[in-house]
């Protein structure tokens, strides 16, 4: 298990939810906040065992509900299943192709929102909801999609700088020399 | 086939979402305190640093600039202080009426002002935490406003920061006054119509009077009934004439006083 590339996970899911909170700048262009733990989720399924999947789906969960008026605990299940079914066909995707990551960021992004308001009708606290879902909706689906491919960047570069990289053997051995010529 | 950590990962998932959601309300708002405690520490920095960018973007504005708003700035606060004094002289006269006439005394607001910290993560509620909190003397229930008109009232408290519901969800229902001379009066409620939502400065004021008199541009105030928000607090504007809602009542469209997609300071009613 990548232990950094898991704390680098969790790292930017609190950053993520912070920004979410206190950035208002989504709001004023578009009508809706974009939500980055889906997006995240689907690079976490594809690059890190079940533990970050876990991992991330508490505590991204927990973080996002703790600023939010959602139930605490009800974003941990809709997190967890996404991460864990992409999990279950990662063989399958081919990560490194930017339309699958955007086609999965954008199912993730629509999925994950669809699933919390699911448990919140179930456990009574439905908000009331108008028209203006649906476009909010959207936009969360196809942000969570655009930023997908930004996650896999990002982690890939962060990987790249911090990560150990074991140095490369040369083949070269000074008893296996091949001496030409007679002596 | 699952292996074992799959069936770990998806038990230790599922009970603690059971566990979590079946928590008694006071037991889950504490565990959410101490998480969004968290993220106190980037509140600060993220108030530091917007007031940095403020005061770097007030180098910029030039002398002549500053001292033509001074000026303006320095007749605005001799008027306001003469309007408080007359106020005051007026409040008095009102104490001597109520006296007379063995009604209750009414008392100024005390205020306390706080900034917005964060917003609601989710697009589906409409929540604001401010960073004032129990030790500023903030209790749940406190209506909440700014200078334009009410915003809504708190609904949760924690030691440095409270949760502030907004007018016009669900949650923020207000008994309103309308300003005209029959004193229709109703209960602020989030937009019946769907296609409304998509504008959130539209409430609609439910439970009128089939007869009520109401005209586009009245002004709508905070009724007092039910003892959270106190009289007098503008809400908003009628926008149209009142239509037939259920059960005999008639609803009308309300535009907000205050713009609440675009809330930095608020002050907190206290009481």
């Amino acid at each position: 298990m990548n232990w950094l590339n898991s704390i680098l996970v969790l790292l930017v899911a609190f950053i993520a939810v912070f920004f979410e909170a206190t950035s208002n700048t989504p709001r004023h262009l578009l009508g809706a906040q974009i939500d980055l733990l889906p997006a995240l989720m689907v690079y976490a399924s594809l690059s890190s065992g079940l533990f970050t999947i876990t991992a991330l789906a508490i505590f991204g969960g927990l973080c996002f509900d703790s600023l939010s008026a959602n139930p605490l605990g009800i974003t941990i299940l809709p997190l967890f299943v996404i991460g864990y079914l992409i999990y279950l066909r990662r063989g399958l995707i081919l990560r490194e192709q930017l339309f699958a990551q955007l086609v999965l960021g954008l199912v993730a992004s629509a999925v994950v929102p669809g699933l919390i308001l699911l448990l919140l009708s179930i456990t009574r606290q439905m908000p009331a909801l108008g028209f203006e879902f649906v476009w909010q909706w959207l936009v969360m689906a196809v942000g969570g999609a655009v930023l997908t491919p930004v996650c896999f960047r990002l982690f890939d570069g962060l990987n790249h700088a911090l990560a150990y990289r074991p140095a490369v053997e040369t083949s070269f051995r000074l008893d296996r020399q091949i001496k030409r010529g007679r002596k | 086939m699952l292996k074992r950590p799959h069936y770990i990962a998806l038990g230790l998932v599922g009970l603690l979402t059971l566990v979590l959601l079946n928590l008694p309300h006071h037991a889950a708002s504490q565990i959410k305190l101490a998480i969004g405690s968290l993220f106190i520490p980037g509140f600060g920095v993220s108030k530091s640093a917007k007031q940095l960018l403020g005061s770097a973007g007030d180098t910029l504005v030039s002398r002549s600039e500053l001292l033509r708003q001074n000026e303006q700035y320095r007749q605005l606060n001799q008027e306001l202080q003469i309007r408080a004094m007359q106020a005051d002289a007026l409040q008095r006269e009102n104490d001597q009426f109520r006296q007379l006439l063995g009604t209750e005394k009414q008392f100024p607001w005390r205020l306390k002002l706080a900034s917005v910290i964060a917003r609601d993560p989710a697009n589906w509620w409409h929540f604001v935490q401010i960073d004032a909190g129990s030790r500023d003397g903030i209790r749940p229930d406190m209506p909440v406003m700014t200078s334009a008109g009410l915003v809504g009232r708190v609904s949760a408290v924690g030691l440095t920061s409270s949760q502030v519901v907004l007018i016009g969800s669900q949650e923020c229902k207000v008994a309103a006054l309308v300003d005209n001379k029959t004193g229709d009066n109703g209960v602020i409620t989030p937009t019946s119509n769907p296609v409304d939502k998509l504008d959130n400065t539209l409430v609609t004021m439910s439970f009128l009077s089939s007869n009520s008199s109401l005209k586009p541009g009245q002004r709508v105030i905070t009724w007092g009934e039910g003892n959270i928000f106190p009289k007098g607090i503008l809400i908003g504007e009628i926008v149209e004439d009142p239509h037939q809602a259920e059960l005999g009542y008639s609803e009308a469209r309300v535009k907000l006083a205050a713009n609440l997609g675009a809330l930095e300071e608020v002050w907190v009613v206290m009481r």
